[in-house]
């Protein structure tokens, strides 16, 4: 017995019921995903079971056959071009500074993580009191508003989705670069003291090689976070507008998929997406990720 | 916590002693980022008190006599904030039970017990974590609206989040650093693995307990997307969803609807900026990043 489940079978027993909702909330759905996206799939009442005959790539290409679909991707490429670097430039220099500073720390460390924790819903309110066409942005811009307004211009939805994501995820990343920030070895900067280097030296010859690590991390959660991007669309731009300039493939599966009846082409969407997350993410670990030597 | 994370800094800041212009420099880049940060929350509160909307910079510091509670009232005349705040606290409360009970075990066998597929089960739980919600927005949906027909229950909207997988990351973390020798001893002596969990390990870990609460309060209480999609009874909606479609639909029809949006938005948004502020010290970067770095 303790041959086939190891010395301590009752771990296994302990871990049965995280293991159980593994199953039924993760494992069992991706597959039903794929199976979903490659068969023709519709809501039925329950109970009963329609027939669901196999359709091959039929889904896939009726989800990007649709010119809607094709912007929404090309919405959170934009999206992600504004975000991620802005991210990672921002965060690494607030960790860096707020890592130096004695005096209020606590208080600038809460303040920084205050949007992160707060709902989104929340905040889009305050952002939508803001960016509005007569709101606080646009008096204090006055004659350099632009026109049509912020999140009614589709020039200008995305962009503003996109930084107002990098604020809101902020201090998340903040805190993953502090943590990161005590691994560095101090006697590095003592070093690079000694050789002459200035603190924009260190910072760059120190700092930024010794968080890679953490900045791999936060290039792959806000790229994750990213393609997951529905609330702010649904809610700052009044579903993706205007005409579908800030539509994400999210909203797009959710539109289509629920909202219209068609899970299968919603689930191709899904899959496409996830897919080209994993490339990204590839890309981003082969170029940023620690090198075997 | 914090003040372990406090002496490496000030060591560092000492470190070859700081140009005067380089600290300043430092103070008013921080300084500005807390004002980014903060201002819009003073702007929601602002924006929820005035009781004629006012969108010029003059607004955001405004006259006392332009100050009530009316749009609170307003908004709760549309959608009903108590019931709102209930349904958020079930859908919370229910996965942070679930997330204590079954998370403290799978953490206690990962760290503590040797068992055969320990080790694919920690691959499991870190895998768990970059799986995106949203590509089983469908596949869930079906299932859980159409096939288990818990649409509009709450049930239907805790069983995805019910064990959050970053906090059993962070159990597994703080029982790991456990010592060993204390284990093996009250197991000679007889003692069960519950006892040992309950007795022994949980009143040892439970900063990692206050951290993984907070951690995992934030998803249900803020998540929006699951519960819209399985709650179309408003009488079971959580406040985000509630709130979220009184943005979206009816709040055109409300004299000073940015108003009543923002006083919404406070309500939603207190308890968990409160919470935050007063557990501050667990919610520190040690934790976190060993929890997400695994």
């Amino acid at each position: 017995m303790k041959r086939i489940l190891g010395r301590q079978p009752l771990g296994l027993l302990f871990s049965s019921p995280y293991l159980a909702f593994v199953m039924v909330v993760f494992a069992f759905p991706i597959v039903y995903a794929v199976w979903i996206s490659f068969h023709d799939f519709f809501f039925a009442a329950p109970g009963a079971e329609p027939a669901r005959p196999f359709v091959g790539l039929d889904n896939y290409v009726a989800a990007f056959s649709n010119p809607a679909v094709i912007r929404s991707f090309g919405n959170v490429g934009v999206f992600l071009i504004i975000n991620v670097p802005l991210t990672v430039v921002l965060a690494l220099l607030l960790a860096t500074a707020l890592n130096k500073v004695v005096h209020a720390r606590t208080f600038l460390r809460v303040s920084y993580y205050v949007p992160y924790v707060t709902a989104s819903v929340a905040v889009v309110a305050v952002w939508l009191f803001l960016f509005n066409g007569n709101g606080l942005v646009n008096s204090m811009l006055g004659p350099l508003a632009p026109d049509p307004s912020w999140l009614i211009n589709d020039k200008l939805a995305m962009p503003i989705i996109a930084l107002y994501v990098t604020w809101k995820q902020l201090g998340f990343y903040i805190l993953l670069y502090l943590a990161a920030l005590q691994n560095v070895p101090k006697e590095l900067y003592e070093s690079a003291e000694m050789d002459g280097g200035g603190k924009v030296r260190q910072f760059f010859s120190v700092t930024v090689p010794g968080v890679r690590p953490a900045t791999l991390l936060v290039l792959l959660i806000s790229t994750v976070t990213g393609a997951n991007l529905f609330t702010e669309p649904y809610l700052l731009t009044a579903g993706g507008g205007p005409n579908g300039a800030s539509a994400s493939p999210v909203l797009m599966m959710y539109q289509l998929g629920i909202q219209q009846g068609q899970p299968d082409v919603a689930s191709a969407i899904g899959i496409v997406l996830v897919l080209g997350v994993l490339v990204i993410a590839f890309i981003q670990n082969r170029f940023v990720g620690e090198r075997e030597s | 916590m914090t003040t372990v994370q406090k002496a490496p800094a000030t060591r560092r800041a000492r470190v070859g002693g700081m140009s005067r212009f380089q600290t300043v420099l430092r103070g008013v880049v921080l300084a500005l980022g807390a004002v980014v940060f903060l201002f819009p929350f003073y702007y929601m509160v602002v924006g929820a008190l005035q009781t004629k909307p006012d969108p010029t910079l003059a607004g955001a510091f405004p006259n006392p006599s332009n100050l009530s509670f009316d749009n609170f009232v307003n908004v709760n005349e549309r959608i009903d904030l108590v019931s709102g705040l209930v349904n958020s606290g079930i859908f919370t409360g229910g996965v942070l039970l679930c997330t204590v009970v079954f998370g403290v075990l799978v953490g206690y066998a990962l760290a503590m017990l040797e068992w055969r597929g320990r080790k694919a089960t920690f691959a499991l739980v870190l895998l768990v974590q970059v799986i995106p919600f949203q590509l089983l927005q469908i596949p869930l949906y079906v299932l859980i609206a159409r096939d288990y027909g818990l649409a509009d229950t709450h049930l239907g909207m805790i069983l995805p989040f019910a064990i959050n997988s970053t906090a059993v990351i962070i159990f597994r973390q703080y029982f790991l650093q456990l010592p060993k020798e204390l284990f093996e001893a009250a197991r000679i002596d007889g003692a069960g693995e519950l006892r040992l969990l309950w007795s022994v390990a949980l009143p040892l870990v439970r900063p990692a307990l206050v951290t993984a609460v907070l951690l995992t309060f934030i998803g249900p209480w803020n998540e929006f997307l699951w519960p819209f999609l399985i709650t179309k009874d408003a009488s079971l909606q959580p406040l985000a969803v509630s709130l979220a479609n009184y943005i979206s639909t009816v709040a055109a029809s409300t004299d000073n609807p940015f108003g009543a949006i923002l006083a919404g938005a406070v309500v939603l948004a207190a308890p968990v900026v409160v919470l935050f502020i007063v557990f501050q010290r667990y919610f520190v970067s040690n934790e976190l990043g060993s929890g997400v770095k695994g």
